[in-house]
């Protein structure tokens, strides 16, 4: 338990993703199997177990320690399970501990009444970082700041696999991951996968930038619209059908409303989307169905799941990947004439004769739903990753609004002796002929570091107030801020969230006062 | 059985904080008194503006290098366990282990004893006299860390920690934030003693306490001031005060992993406030098991409790079966936070 331990508690506090990457590998590196296979599962998709502990920890601890002691210690802590860890009396002796594997063993087979026993025992010959860490696993959340992908680049970067090779193969094995770390450590080869639904790693496109635009032959690419949802892969087989998000996680839980509909044997890729009477919905809509364990009917009635199709990279027994994009697209076309899963369309194409109208297209469209153009080579196969040359995102001309600086914020990691994350906002007239500035939106990045050393600086210059890691700063800074879109949104002041905000342009020669008005932007609203 | 006026005939609170009426003295009074007595020479224990003011050498040495040479108007240094006469108190001074030249004040009168302890840990610490046992009849402690949260680990296990960590990143530089007077030599004598042995890197802020230990017979090895240094350190251990953790200052380090030694990094919160990123328990305070078995070894039948958590140590002292009561004393544990 002891390197776990260690581990979990090092992660709680490291706020830089190379430095929690190098963690987490020192840890694959120094720990045998089968625990840090357990690790590695506790890090990604959670132990198979979960036990609600509140009352049985409470009453384990009130045997062990003065109630009013307890009730003293939690309160400053505030936080149970730590105070349980902290007050919980130390072993007399040094005894063996516990290994995270036989925890793990112990726990898939315990009567449920047997559990509190079980614990007590633990909990006796563990130090108070151990007891932490076992509180935290048994309760299912670890929070420490790592996601599955991150977990998964670690272990993959051990042999200096990219992450896509480790999610290749990923849902096809089970917790603990011998022949995975076996095939990273070079001692076994690629644990084979070829008739699981797992996720195929997918194909990623490049922005594209003004030379490529100028050197583009549009004969040779497929234009598409880019839809404002989100990537995912459908992999059905078997009556059984994942959803998997662009970084591998399973998100097929929360769209029964989709997946339970399909009966088809076919890895797909695509948009979900939330369609309303046959309209894309917009992002905001999407949101209200991500990231939840359980969706209720009223969601489902309400922001009705879809996937729009746009590629195939396996149909039935067929690996399609090798194949051009109009080849895999034709058999898309005709595999979803055939079978016609319902919540499903296809993406189509965009005939345009001549790469004038197609910029004019791009320049002109606004409709909800639509974030830009996709241009994918023809005769190019589907290959996982970021290749070069392949794919193209042309997103549309970001919106643009001239923003005061009202709060700067001190970053993390490198950053925190920098003041680098920064609220903005626009003016708005209040009663009695003045006007004040509502804050709309945050960005951090955006700057170059020189920029940053000088914003920095100003903020330290004309800082009005304090709170904590935030300063108040005087309104005399313009940032021109770009972004993707803009919502309206109960959650904040201003009744708008900006999609995606960073900064684009530091306007050190604008007024203030000549900033822009929340209407400007309430005036962008689409829909 | 004692009356409860017992101890509190002779010594009581009053504005200035404990005071030993027959004495004629207070003990780490926070305003300016005729004559005092200093326990050690945290600024929160040690002020200036004193009359007469009563401490082991170590401590006046300390009081005057950060106060200045004329923070009180006469200083009269004492050896550990020398008795001295103070209208019919006698008085004497007991190491209490929390830094170099710390004292407990014993004070026997018309046949009782009472004890204040002032700041003090029972561990082991290369940098000053080990805590002396003083059985009495009233034992005053303070509780920086009264609540059984608190359980400090050993410098061992933390120090190993410390050096795990360098060699993991041993391309960024380890920035260890410590309070200027005790733990930063702590850190640094108890580095020595784990075989570190490159120079160790300090922020000008803790300059003049480390050349005051190493004066005083302490050894701390090699020294660098990060103002001389050539490029931005990267696999060096530096030193500084925890208000510098976050400062400008840092920036002229190699991507600072920040790192805290103090008791309250037991706490969670405590630490990611601040922000640390590798927290260190090291305290120079005893946590919870040691104020229980020193109050139980002083076989005192009366604590009283200074500062601190004070609610849940009077609590505890009760279910030992002794009188307990807080102070309450106001203005200590300012020192940045121990």
């Amino acid at each position: 338990m002891k390197p776990f331990a260690d581990l979990l508690d090092r992660l709680s506090y490291t706020p830089s993703r190379n430095a929690k990457l190098r963690l987490m590998q020192e840890y694959f590196r120094t720990t045998p199997d089968p625990d840090r296979g357990w690790g590695l599962a506790a890090l990604t998709d959670g132990l198979p177990f979960s036990f609600p502990l509140r009352r049985t920890l409470g009453e384990m601890v009130a045997r062990r320690v003065d109630p009013v002691l307890f009730s003293l210690s939690r309160d400053y802590v505030g936080d149970t399970a730590e105070a349980i860890a902290l007050t919980w009396p130390d072993p007399e002796q040094a005894s063996a501990a516990p290994r995270l594997s036989e925890i793990v063993s112990e726990l898939a087979l315990v009567d449920r009444n047997a559990l509190a026993d079980l614990l007590g025992t633990w909990l006796d010959k563990l130090d108070a970082t151990e007891r932490w860490a076992l509180l935290k696993l048994l309760t299912g959340a670890l929070r420490v700041g790592v996601s599955a992908r991150l977990a998964k680049t670690a272990a993959a970067a051990m042999a200096g696999f990219e992450v896509e090779q480790v999610e290749e193969v990923w849902h096809g094995l089970a917790p603990p991951y011998e022949p995975l770390f076996a095939w990273i450590e070079g001692r076994a080869p690629k644990p084979d996968i070829t008739d699981a639904p797992v996720f195929r790693p997918m194909m990623l496109s490049h922005a594209l930038e003004d030379p490529d635009w100028a050197a583009l032959d549009l004969s040779q690419f497929a234009a598409e619209w880019k839809w404002d949802g989100i990537r995912v892969q459908i992999a059905a087989k078997g009556g059984e059908t994942f959803l998997y998000s662009r970084t591998g996680d399973a998100i097929q839980r929360s769209f029964p409303d989709v997946v339970d509909n399909f009966r088809f044997d076919a890895v797909l890729d695509g948009e979900l989307l939330v369609m309303q009477e046959g309209q894309v919905a917009s992002f905001n809509d999407l949101q209200q169905r991500l990231n939840r364990k359980s969706v209720s009917r009223r969601q489902m009635e309400k922001f009705p799941a879809h996937i729009r199709l746009y590629d195939a990279l396996m149909i039935e027994h067929e690996d399609l990947r090798p194949r051009p994009f109009v080849e895999r697209r034709a058999a898309l076309e005709r595999w979803h004439a055939r079978v016609r899963p319902p919540r499903t369309d296809l993406s189509s194409l965009i005939e345009v004769a001549s790469k004038d109208e197609l910029q004019r297209l791009w320049a002109s469209t606004r409709e909800t739903g639509i974030e830009g153009i996709m241009l994918k080579r023809r005769d190019g196969p589907y290959i996982g990753g970021r290749p070069k040359g392949e794919w193209y995102k042309w997103k549309r001309a970001p919106l643009m609004l001239d923003c005061v600086l009202m709060y700067a914020q001190r970053g993390s990691g490198k950053r925190s002796s920098y003041y680098s994350d920064y609220t903005f906002g626009a003016w708005r007239d209040v009663p009695g002929g003045s006007r004040e500035l509502v804050p709309v939106g945050k960005a951090y990045f955006g700057f170059t570091d020189a920029e940053l050393l000088e914003i920095d600086r100003w903020v330290r210059h004309n800082t009005v107030e304090s709170f904590g890691p935030v300063r108040a700063v005087a309104p005399g800074l313009v940032l021109e801020v770009a972004f993707d879109a803009v919502q309206k949104s109960t959650r904040h002041k201003s009744g708008v969230a900006m999609r995606f905000p960073r900064v684009h342009r530091i306007r050190w020669d604008k007024p203030a006062a000549e900033a822009d008005r929340l209407e400007s932007l309430i005036a962008m609203i689409e829909g | 059985m004692q009356l409860p006026q017992k101890f509190e005939s002779w010594l009581r609170r009053d504005a200035a904080g404990l005071c030993c009426a027959p004495g004629g003295f207070h003990i780490d009074p926070v305003r300016a008194v005729p004559r005092a007595i200093i326990t050690h020479g945290h600024s929160d224990h040690a002020r200036a503006g004193h009359g007469a003011v009563l401490a082991t050498r170590e401590t006046i040495a300390v009081m005057k290098a950060r106060l200045g040479p004329d923070c009180a108007s006469t200083f009269q240094e004492t050896r550990y366990g020398e008795p001295i006469e103070m209208n019919g108190v006698t008085v004497r001074l007991a190491p209490a282990g929390h830094i170099l030249g710390s004292a407990q004040v014993v004070m026997d009168h018309g046949g009782r004893r009472a004890v204040v302890s002032g700041d003090y840990k029972r561990r082991s610490d290369p940098t000053c006299a080990p805590f002396e046992l003083v059985r009495c009849d009233l034992f005053v402690t303070e509780a920086t860390f009264g609540l059984p949260v608190f359980r400090h680990g050993t410098d061992d296990h933390e120090i190993g920690r410390l050096l795990t960590s360098v060699r993991t990143f041993a391309d960024r530089t380890h920035l260890i934030g410590v309070y200027g007077l005790g733990k930063a030599q702590r850190v640094i004598a108890l580095l020595r003693a784990f075989g570190y042995e490159r120079p160790i890197w300090l922020h000008g802020a803790l300059k003049s306490m480390c050349d005051l230990y190493a004066e005083a017979g302490v050894e701390l090895g090699p020294l660098a001031m990060v103002a001389d240094a050539e490029g931005k350190l990267p696999g060096e251990i530096v030193l500084c005060p925890p208000s510098a953790l976050k400062d400008r200052w840092t920036r002229r380090l190699t991507e600072p992993l920040t790192a805290f030694a103090s008791g309250w990094m037991r706490v969670r919160a405590r630490a990611r406030q601040r922000g640390v990123e590798l927290p260190l328990i090291i305290s120079d305070h005893c946590d919870w098991p040691e104020l229980v078995q020193t109050i139980a070894e002083s076989e005192a039948e009366e604590v009283w409790v200074t500062h601190g958590r004070e609610d849940a140590l009077v609590h505890q002292i009760g279910l030992m079966g002794k009188r307990g009561r807080a102070l309450a004393l106001l203005g200590y544990e300012e020192e940045e936070g121990e």
